[in-house]
Formats: structure tokens, C-alpha cells, sequence
């Protein structure tokens, strides 16, 4: 709700100065990703239009941001450290809500685009994602957490800023791809797009967007959800099956 | 050929499991070995959570033990009674290490205790082979022949009380032992995704003394049941089973313990048993070494 806020406040602030601002028209290519048997991972299209008033394109630059975020979790986080000469697991925090899934596409690196308060507010960047720690630890401990979840889903592809991901044509047509890795978590996704101009941000939408698993490999995550004895059932009988088909099958060669 | 895995959300490539899986297959055919030691770390290392790993593995033992309970049973070389008393055991096991499973997942200390309890068996098991597959090796090449062991079950053994007749074992001695015997491999087979057969037949042989004979039939038969139960707990507490992966890899392992069973009446098993043993001996080497080394992932993340 904050982040509506935000965004009607810059939407009514022109109105109330009598100067019109330029305004985003979005579309994605997918509101809807599937996973399938075949999934290896997607890519998302955000393309659409920047509206200016009076049609004039402005002489200074524009960048287009996109930020494609996903369902947002409360995690445990473990930190490792040497005990009598064994890693093991010793200190833990937790996160009331971190996103499974953060990427950021833009042309250029996101530390030119604008500066380190309008990225915090608009959580532009990994750097400036609003983890909400739940544990009261220290706040040095806090931010060596911070930055070993911000690392470990980095690496895992999970948390990733794209650059050279956005084109803006003439100034006015913008097109971003997002590459979606395999292991992305199923469940609502938002694509935010920004204007940019001069380190300010000059408007915002937002598209819904969903992942899910279809098909076969839905009725098995539901099955194993829900009816836990059934599906153990059908495991066992499966492989029993299996087993006793090859016995009978290699008896005969 | 990649497919989605929908239990454990990752892609993975089909062939690489089926082909792990008849390795594996081929390894159990030849040693009378389930082979879930070898399944569970490879799945972890090809990226598959330690919780779907070790859930998928049991189903894929009980597949892979059908056959072989078949044919042994057919030839009389299953000992019934002796397995009711292991499966009875077994699945007291199997409860108490879901709920040990559950007590270290919570304490997040799972990754520790099953490297740790992967190293001791390992190495122990792995030593154990080079052992007997040395002597065996040394007696051919001197000619000299291996005085047959005496078969005697341990003291402790027959320290126990209440004592029954185990006809096709040709053992008189407390249900009490195998029951224990059984519950250990019980809790092994949560922990740690084994069917633990390699735990089981030396302390059959060793420990029980069983007659050979009914040995690696027995055994088969309790893993079938406790890898089986084990599905059922898992499905029911950590609903980590992922029927595609356990489809794939048995299809793998079944057709590679059929081959893995003509093979080992062809070729000198003595020298692959050794390669076993010292793969054994070097997988556990590896671990141990794992958890002195800083680890690349000093972080871990858990879904509340």
C-alpha cells in the first residue's frame, strides 16, 4: 500500500502544479508462466510506451527500469562457523518478509541511474532491498545476515540485477527482457516499471504477473500437499510396479 | 532431455538421473547393495535439497529391492520370521528417526549430523571391505585357502533374553537382537536415505550370525518394507517425495541391477569390491575433509 501511495502521491502532484507529467503504458508478453515438465527456466517481455505530455519528447535522456519481484517469504536464515574444527550451523535470524525472487533490468548500472535515496525508496537495486528483519539481533549482526542472503540468492540467480536488459527506442517505445531461472518459486509476481529522468523518478506502473505450475506437474505439488497418505501410496505402489515389471521383463531375455 | 522436478522445483537433466540410477543399479546387483549411499550425495551435489534427496531415495529402494526379494524367496532364501522381527524393529526406527530428523531440522543441524554420520559409516564400511576383499585376493595368489570363519553370533548377543528359534537362519537367540538391529537401520534409512543394506548384511553375518545363505534374501526383504514405511513417513511429515525423480532413477537402477546381477556371476567381483571399498573410503575422506574447509556457502536459508 505504501508503494501505491507513493505512486498516486507522483501522480497527483503534477495535477496539483498544473504541469502534466509523462505517463507509462506497460504490457507483458506473459501474465501467466507456466511450469511444465519441459520448464528450463523463461523469459519475460515487459515492453510499452511512454506517454509525454503534448507528445514532446524531452531533449535530457529517459531510462526505463524494470523490476520483476516474486512471492514474498518468511525465511530463516543460518550462518555458519567453525566450532572444534567443524563447520556448523551457529547463529540465525529471521525474516518476517524477503522476496524469493528480485531482478532488475535496466541499460546501465543502477548507481547512475539515480542516487542512494530514491533507490532505497523505490528499492531499486539489490543493495536496496527492504529486508524486514523479525529477530532482535545487533545491528552489525543484522547487516552481515543482510548481506549473506543478498549474496547466497545471488549466486543461486535468484537475486540478480540485468543491465544491457532494456532498449528505449526514439524515446518513447521501451522494451526489457528478464531472464527467469529454472528454480524460481511458484506464486504472484509483480513487474514495476520506472521512468527515469535525471535521477528522478518521473512515473511507475505496475503489472501482476503469476507463476505456476500447470498440468501433470500441478496435480502431483497438490497431491503431495493434500493428500500426503494417497500420494505416499501411489509412490510405493509405483515403485513396486517398476521394480517387479523389470524382474519379470529381464527373466525372459 | 531436461524435465521439471514438480516436488523438488528444479529442472534436471532425465538422462543424467536415469543413468546415476543404473549405476547405482549395477553396483547393487553386483554387491547385493541398495545403494542409497551413493544415490542421496549425488542428487545433493546435482543440486536436489538434502530433504527431497533423501525422501525420493527410499522409494527408489523399494522399488529396487522387489526384484530381489522375488527371486530370492523363490529359492527359499529369505528367512521370514527373522525379517518380521527386523521390519518390526525397522519401523519402530523409522518413527524415531523422523522425529529425530525433525528435532535436528529444527535445530538446523541436519547437514552436520548426516555428513558426520555419513563419514563413520562410510569409512567403517569401506575398511571393512578392503579387509575381506585383500584376504581374498592374498589366498588366491598364494594358494594358500581362507580357513572358513566359525559361525557364531556375538556374546552380547547371546547375553539376551527370551530366546527364539530362527529355523532359516539356524539361530537360536532373542528376537531382541535382530529387533535392535533392525531399529538402527530403521533410523538410518530416515536420516540419511539409505536402504541399509550395507549396515545390515555385516551385522547379520557378524553380528547375529546368520547362515549365509538367507543373508542378502533378509535383508532385501526388510529394506523393501522399511524403505516403504520410510516413503509413507515422508510423505506424510516432510511431503519431500518427488515421484519424477523416483520414476527416473528407477528406471536407471532396476535395469541396472539386472545387469549388475549377470555381471557379477562373469567377472571377478574381488577387485571391483576393492574399487567400491576405496570409493567408499574417498567419498567419506571428501566429506570429512568438507567439513573443516570454510564452505562456499557459509549461509543457509530455511522457509518458514
Amino acid at each position: 500500500m505504501n508503494r501505491l501511495g507513493i505512486l498516486l502521491f507522483l501522480a497527483l502532484v503534477p495535477m496539483l502544479m498544473g504541469q502534466a507529467r509523462p505517463r507509462l503504458v506497460p504490457a507483458v508478453d506473459q501474465e501467466q508462466i507456466e511450469i511444465i515438465y519441459s520448464f528450463t527456466g523463461a523469459e519475460l517481455m515487459v515492453y510499452g510506451a511512454i506517454l509525454y505530455p503534448n507528445g514532446r519528447v524531452p531533449d535530457e535522456p529517459v531510462d526505463i527500469v524494470v523490476v520483476l519481484k516474486g512471492p514474498e517469504q518468511s525465511i530463516l536464515v543460518r550462518e555458519k562457523q567453525q566450532r572444534m574444527g567443524i563447520w556448523m550451523n551457529v547463529a540465525q535470524a529471521r525474516f518476517r518478509s524477503a522476496p524469493a525472487f528480485y531482478a532488475l533490468a535496466s541499460a546501465r548500472p543502477i548507481d547512475e541511474i539515480v542516487d542512494e535515496r530514491t533507490a532505497a525508496i523505490y528499492e531499486l537495486g539489490i543493495d536496496s532491498l527492504q529486508l524486514s528483519p523479525a529477530s532482535a539481533n545487533p545491528p552489525e549482526e543484522a547487516q552481515r545476515f543482510d548481506e549473506g542472503l543478498v549474496d547466497l540468492r545471488g549466486r543461486g540467480g535468484l537475486y540478480v540485477e540485468q543491465l544491457d536488459a532494456v532498449e528505449v527506442t526514439e524515446g518513447v517505445l521501451y522494451n526489457a527482457r528478464i531472464d527467469i531461472p529454472a528454480r524460481v518459486p511458484v506464486g504472484e509476481y509483480t513487474a514495476e516499471t520506472f521512468l527515469i529522468q535525471n535521477g528522478r523518478v518521473l512515473a511507475g506502473e505496475v503489472r501482476d504477473i503469476r507463476i505456476t505450475k500447470s498440468g501433470f506437474e500441478r496435480f502431483v505439488a497438490t497431491a503431495a500437499a493434500e493428500h500426503g497418505f494417497l500420494y505416499g501410496l501411489a509412490a510405493v505402489l509405483v515403485s513396486l510396479l517398476l521394480g517387479w515389471l523389470a524382474g519379470i521383463l529381464f527373466r525372459r531375455i | 532431455m531436461d524435465i521439471y522436478l514438480p516436488i523438488a522445483e528444479i529442472s534436471v537433466n532425465a538422462l543424467v538421473i536415469i543413468l546415476l540410477g543404473g549405476v547405482v543399479g549395477i553396483l547393487s546387483g553386483m554387491f547385493g547393495v541398495g545403494g542409497g549411499f551413493l544415490t542421496t550425495p549425488l542428487l545433493i551435489f546435482s543440486g536436489i535439497s538434502p530433504a527431497v534427496a533423501v525422501a525420493s531415495a527410499t522409494t527408489q529402494i523399494t522399488g529396487a529391492s522387489v526384484s530381489g526379494v522375488a527371486a530370492h524367496a523363490q529359492r527359499k532364501g529369505v528367512d521370514f520370521r527373522m525379517g518380521g522381527v527386523l521390519i518390526a524393529g525397522g519401523i519402530v526406527g523409522t518413527i524415531a528417526g523422523g522425529f529425530l530428523f525433525l528435532q535436528l531440522q529444527q535445530a538446523g543441524q541436519v547437514d552436520v549430523v548426516v555428513a558426520i554420520l555419513y563419514i563413520i559409516l562410510l569409512s567403517g564400511i569401506g575398511a571393512l571391505m578392503v579387509r575381506e576383499s585383500w584376504t581374498v585376493i592374498q589366498a588366491r595368489r598364494t594358494g594358500i585357502p581362507i580357513k572358513p570363519p566359525v559361525r557364531r553370533h556375538h556374546p552380547v548377543v547371546a547375553a539376551l533374553p527370551l530366546r527364539w528359534r530362527f529355523y532359516g537362519s539356524g539361530l537360536y537367540i532373542s528376537p531382541l537382537a535382530p529387533f535392535g538391529v533392525g531399529f538402527l537401520v530403521g533410523t538410518l534409512t530416515v536420516m540419511l536415505g539409505i536402504g541399509g543394506g550395507f549396515v545390515l548384511v555385516p551385522a547379520m553375518i557378524y553380528l547375529l550370525g546368520m547362515s549365509t545363505r538367507v543373508v542378502v534374501g533378509t535383508s532385501l526383504f526388510q529394506i523393501l518394507f522399511v524403505a516403504a514405511a520410510t516413503t509413507m513417513v515422508h510423505a506424510l511429515t516432510t511431503q519431500a517425495v518427488d515421484i519424477v525423480l523416483a520414476i527416473l532413477l528407477l528406471l536407471g537402477s532396476v535395469t541396472g541391477a539386472q545387469i549388475g546381477a549377470r555381471l557379477s556371476t562373469r567377472i571377478n567381483a574381488e577387485w571391483l569390491r576393492l574399487f567400491l571399498a576405496a570409493l567408499c573410503i574417498l567419498v567419506a575422506v571428501r566429506m570429512g575433509l568438507g567439513l573443516g574447509w570454510r564452505p562456499d556457502e557459509i549461509y543457509s536459508i530455511q522457509i518458514t
